[in-house]
């Protein structure tokens, strides 16, 4: 009951004031995302709802994320934006946003307030991590392990990952340096909080190297995040990182023999950025779409279709059950506290610094 | 329209040719007159060339179609291999100035270097182009990208301070009205009020009608030079990017420090001399600006970010300074270009010399599995009868059907260590459950996943050229005492040659050129240049990286086209019977 009526004053507000409503507005719009069960919590929360507000509207959606970055720049060159709206974690936004190829935004002009009057940049909070960047979701990157492989001992820790005598067999990691290149410094015995201290030298790049040389023989690189719930249900793998919906997915949804391994997950953000250069009736529309796509509500219920966390502080409390489950969602959330003891959060800057360096000397080490 | 000329002037090239010889023939007895009296020779040419235009003029939409959609977006592509104008554009006073400079000197470059760099930059990070060219030279210089990056941030409030000072002594200097009217002609200002009432009136559209264009006010700019081509830049970026009026916001800071540059330059006549708006605030700042706290530009961009002062740094700007480089290509073979001329990369960056010489090898092998394997099956379809044949043909032609990420997947499922192979053997009691065989993820599983996708194009074309080959002649040869090796290898074999050199050439070319199976199933050790080429297109974004590399196969692969047509000979090539 009180679902619902929050859900008609959020719809009722998103209606009133709607920021474009007098303009002209585009009715076909092209939105970019990742394709799988992630698209289609979107699509389930977002896009459904909007459409049967504006039957008018057309809604195509494109699978393009992994390569919006490159994508996005050669429609700049050629001068031809296709797309209206595009998903992407937060490196890309930022480097999206550097490049000039996505609209920079003010929140409080663009999205809704918090059904309780909090402005929403104030609600989204330190995750605006770019000027460009409209937060959807916390997800994080983080382990699931076979629980019929590991014996009576299940891994709580996540340099269980470099020890192959205690667990031994195969462990699917992503095909890049970012998450790897942390895990392994940590394992190694650097302190948590001087792990980009060190990466950012030439001689902490080698020492995670080296650690991560040790299991070389052993791993499987993964570079879509559908790969390590496939290795792991297939057995190919005794424990596998990947994005933490993903695993729930494996775990709740498919009933496999898979455990969660929270230990320094690694906190990232995925959310909306809007191509520079798109025309006053297809960015009024976009807006529009914008304003209902992240309020309060709709990002709560995104929760109801996939485990990651809302990016409104006021979504939180109103998280609910799985759609179709009907098991709560809150404690498959990486943000709950049960899971949130010893975590990381992806240094946006840092990444955004250091990627090409030490994406050529790790992709060198990885064919070597 | 070039193209067509040209092709034309060759295909007539010929016609004379025979003309000629024809002439020669009828040389005694003079020229051959055609029956409206014009030379046999001119009116054959005429016919000739009005048959050829009429041809070309039929090819002429595919030709076009070809050239535009194909063959310039390639040429395009793989001329981003050597283009470099980047730096030249977006540091152009910096790249001037660096030209006296050398990185052997071991002293950073002057004070007018580091001048003309800050008004780059300024400018840059306004058109929000400095990060850009930071990841270009990250490409060649390790932590560039974050050098350019941090500046960018810092840059903007470089000239806070004479902003501050100026503004100590009359507010005046920090609104946008006051700078405007000293900057501006009278005659922009009244325009830009015009354009302004109609554009919040909304009736235009800025970006259809934008403001009007800056002029500056008359003599301001022999009064303050630098800061007229400041004022005039901040006022273009106003009307492009912002799609405002010059005097709608206060000028940048770039503006204010260059008019400290202009006062401290300027003489006290001329500043005395000047009556027109702010002379009052202009003498002020003229008679303190001595007194002004001041900063090099040098010791901002070294508090800003030390890396500024690491010649390395410069080294890389120089060297990659023209619009042209070779630096693309030299990475692509493995080396650098560096300030001391062309050296070889550090050992444990050194991959691309590998994954071409893998790429090459791991084709040929595949080609040759291809010849063994398609070999019998196409000898099979030529000679079975056409109904078993028919049948078999569709299994052949079966996976042409199915997508490729399906097939791929499917040998993941077959060849992975749980997968059916391996289970399959361990129930026989070949190999113990926990050896189980490592068959996918390295260069085995890309080597057989690539020989089944491509067999078809192998058995294709040696089945339509098995076709032709008369089956009385192997009979010929076994009644003439051959035994069936003999005659099978000194017959047979022979005319089906043209066969494997179509199919091996199809193959070879294919796999070359393949990423997708090598990325699914291809692990570390299987993987090929052309995902490396892929990497740098969609991740590292690197595209002239990318280009050279692509440009470097493309040159293998007509290299070993050229090298085939003079062993076996091209004409030998058959698709069909």
């Amino acid at each position: 009951m009180k679902l619902t009526s929050a859900f008609l004053a959020s719809t009722a507000l998103a209606v009133a004031f709607s920021p474009a409503v007098a303009q002209e507005m585009s009715n076909e719009m092209t939105i970019v995302s990742w394709g799988g069960a992630y698209q289609r919590s979107q699509q389930e929360a977002y896009s459904k709802p909007y459409v049967e507000m504006h039957p008018e509207v057309t809604v195509t959606w494109d699978e393009s994320s992994n390569e919006a970055v490159a994508k996005l720049r050669a429609m700049n060159e050629a001068g031809n934006i296709t797309w209206d709206l595009v998903d992407v974690v937060a490196a890309d936004a930022i480097r999206l946003c550097d490049e000039g190829l996505a609209m920079e935004y003010d929140p409080d002009d663009l999205l809704a307030e918090a059904p309780d009057g909090t402005s929403a940049e104030d609600d989204f909070g330190d995750l605006i991590v770019s000027d460009c960047f409209i937060p959807q979701i916390v997800y994080s990157t983080t382990f699931g392990y076979r629980t019929d492989m590991v014996g009576d001992t299940p891994p709580t820790d996540v340099c269980a990952v470099f020890d192959l005598e205690a667990y031994p067999g195969k462990r699917a990691l992503e095909k890049r340096p970012i998450n790897n290149m942390e895990w392994a410094l940590y394992c190694d015995g650097v302190a948590k909080d001087e792990i980009y201290d060190v990466l950012a030298t030439p001689e902490g790049q080698d020492q995670a190297l080296a650690k991560l040389d040790t299991i070389k023989d052993d791993v499987i690189w993964w570079s879509a995040g559908a790969d390590t719930p496939q290795l792991l249900a297939d057995g190919e793998v005794v424990m596998g990182s990947t994005y933490n919906g993903r695993l729930f997915s494996v775990i709740v949804e498919q009933n496999q023999p898979v455990g969660m391994l929270w230990d320094m997950q690694v906190f990232d953000l995925d959310g909306w950025i809007i191509p520079e250069g798109l025309s006053d009736e297809e960015l009024a529309r976009v807006k529009d779409f914008l304003f209902f796509a992240t309020d309060t509500q709709r990002l709560a219920d995104q929760a109801k279709y996939i485990s990651y966390g809302p990016a409104r502080q006021s979504s939180a409390p109103l998280v609910g059950e799985h759609a179709d489950l009907g098991i709560a969602m809150a404690p498959h959330m990486p943000t709950d506290p049960d899971n949130a003891k010893n975590t990381l959060l992806y240094n946006y800057e840092f990444w955004a610094d250091y990627r090409d360096d030490i994406d050529a000397k790790f992709q060198s080490w990885l064919v070597q | 329209m070039a193209d067509a000329t040209q092709t034309n002037a060759g295909a007539s090239g010929r016609a004379p040719d025979d003309a000629s010889g024809q002439a020669q023939d009828s040389g005694a007895t003079g020229p051959v007159l055609a029956a409206d009296g014009t030379p046999l020779k001119a009116s054959l040419n005429r016919a000739l060339r009005a048959q050829k235009l009429r041809a070309l003029a039929l090819i002429a939409p595919l030709l076009i179609f070809v050239l535009v959609t194909f063959i310039a977006p390639i040429v395009d592509m793989l001329f981003r291999s050597v283009e470099n104008q980047i730096v030249s554009e977006t540091l152009p006073r910096t790249v001037a100035e660096l030209s006296d400079w050398e990185a052997t000197s071991n002293t950073l470059p002057d004070d007018a270097t580091f001048d003309a760099l800050y008004y780059d930059l300024f400018l840059a990070s306004e058109y929000k182009n400095h990060t850009r060219l930071g990841s270009r030279l990250n490409y060649e210089q390790t932590g560039m990208s974050s050098m350019f990056r941090r500046v960018g941030r810092d840059v903007g409030d470089f000239g806070d301070l004479y902003l501050d000072q100026f503004e100590d002594l009359d507010e005046r200097w920090d609104e946008a009205e006051p700078w405007a009217a000293l900057m501006a002609h009278p005659g922009y200002l009244e325009d830009a009020a015009e354009w302004r009432e109609s554009r919040d009136a909304d009736r235009i559209d800025p970006r259809d009608t934008p403001a009007p264009r800056f002029r500056l006010a008359p003599g301001i700019e022999d009064l303050l030079p630098k800061t007229a081509q400041a004022y005039t830049h901040y006022a273009a970026f106003m009307r492009t990017e912002e799609e405002e009026t010059a005097d709608e916001d206060e000028p940048w800071t770039l503006v204010s420090t260059m008019l400290y540059e202009d006062l401290m330059a300027a003489s006290a006549a001329d500043i005395a001399a000047y009556d027109g708006p702010m002379a009052d605030a202009l003498q002020t700042a003229h008679a303190a600006a001595p007194d002004f706290e001041t900063m090099t530009r040098k010791a901002q961009f070294l508090e800003a970010d030390d890396e500024w002062g690491n010649l390395d740094n410069w080294a890389t700007i120089k060297v990659y300074s023209p619009s042209y480089t070779s630096g693309y290509f030299l990475t692509a073979v493995d080396m650098k270009l560096g300030a001391d001329g062309i050296v070889s990369q550090p050992e444990d960056q050194q991959i691309y010399g590998l994954l071409f010489k893998r790429t090459l090898f791991m084709s040929m092998v595949i080609t040759i599995s291809c010849i063994l394997l398609g070999y019998p099956v196409a000898w099979l379809l030529a000679n079975l009868p056409m109904r078993s044949a028919n049948l078999l043909m569709i299994l052949v032609l079966l996976p042409f059907w199915t997508s490729l990420l399906v097939r791929t997947s499917a040998w993941k499922v077959m060849l992975q260590q749980q997968g059916v192979i391996n289970d399959v053997l361990v129930w026989l009691g070949v190999v113990a459950d926990e050896s189980r065989l490592i068959m996918i993820n390295n260069q085995f599983g890309t080597i057989v996943a690539m020989t089944h996708i491509l067999l078809p194009f192998m058995i294709l074309p040696l089945y339509s050229v098995m076709q032709t080959i008369q089956p009385s002649y192997l009979r010929a040869a076994k009644s003439l005492g051959a035994t069936p090796f003999t005659a099978f290898w000194r017959v047979y074999f022979p005319q089906s040659v043209p066969g494997i050199g179509a199919g091996s050439i199809l193959v070879f070319i294919l796999a070359i050129g393949y990423y997708i199976t090598p990325e699914i199933v291809g692990g570390t050790s299987g993987t090929f240049i052309s995902n490396r080429i892929a990497y740098h297109i969609s991740s590292s974004l690197n595209w002239g990286l990318a280009a050279a590399l692509g440009t470097i196969l493309l040159g293998a692969v007509l290299i070993l086209y050229w090298a085939y047509d003079r062993i076996v000979g091209i004409d030998n090539v058959k698709l069909g019977g």
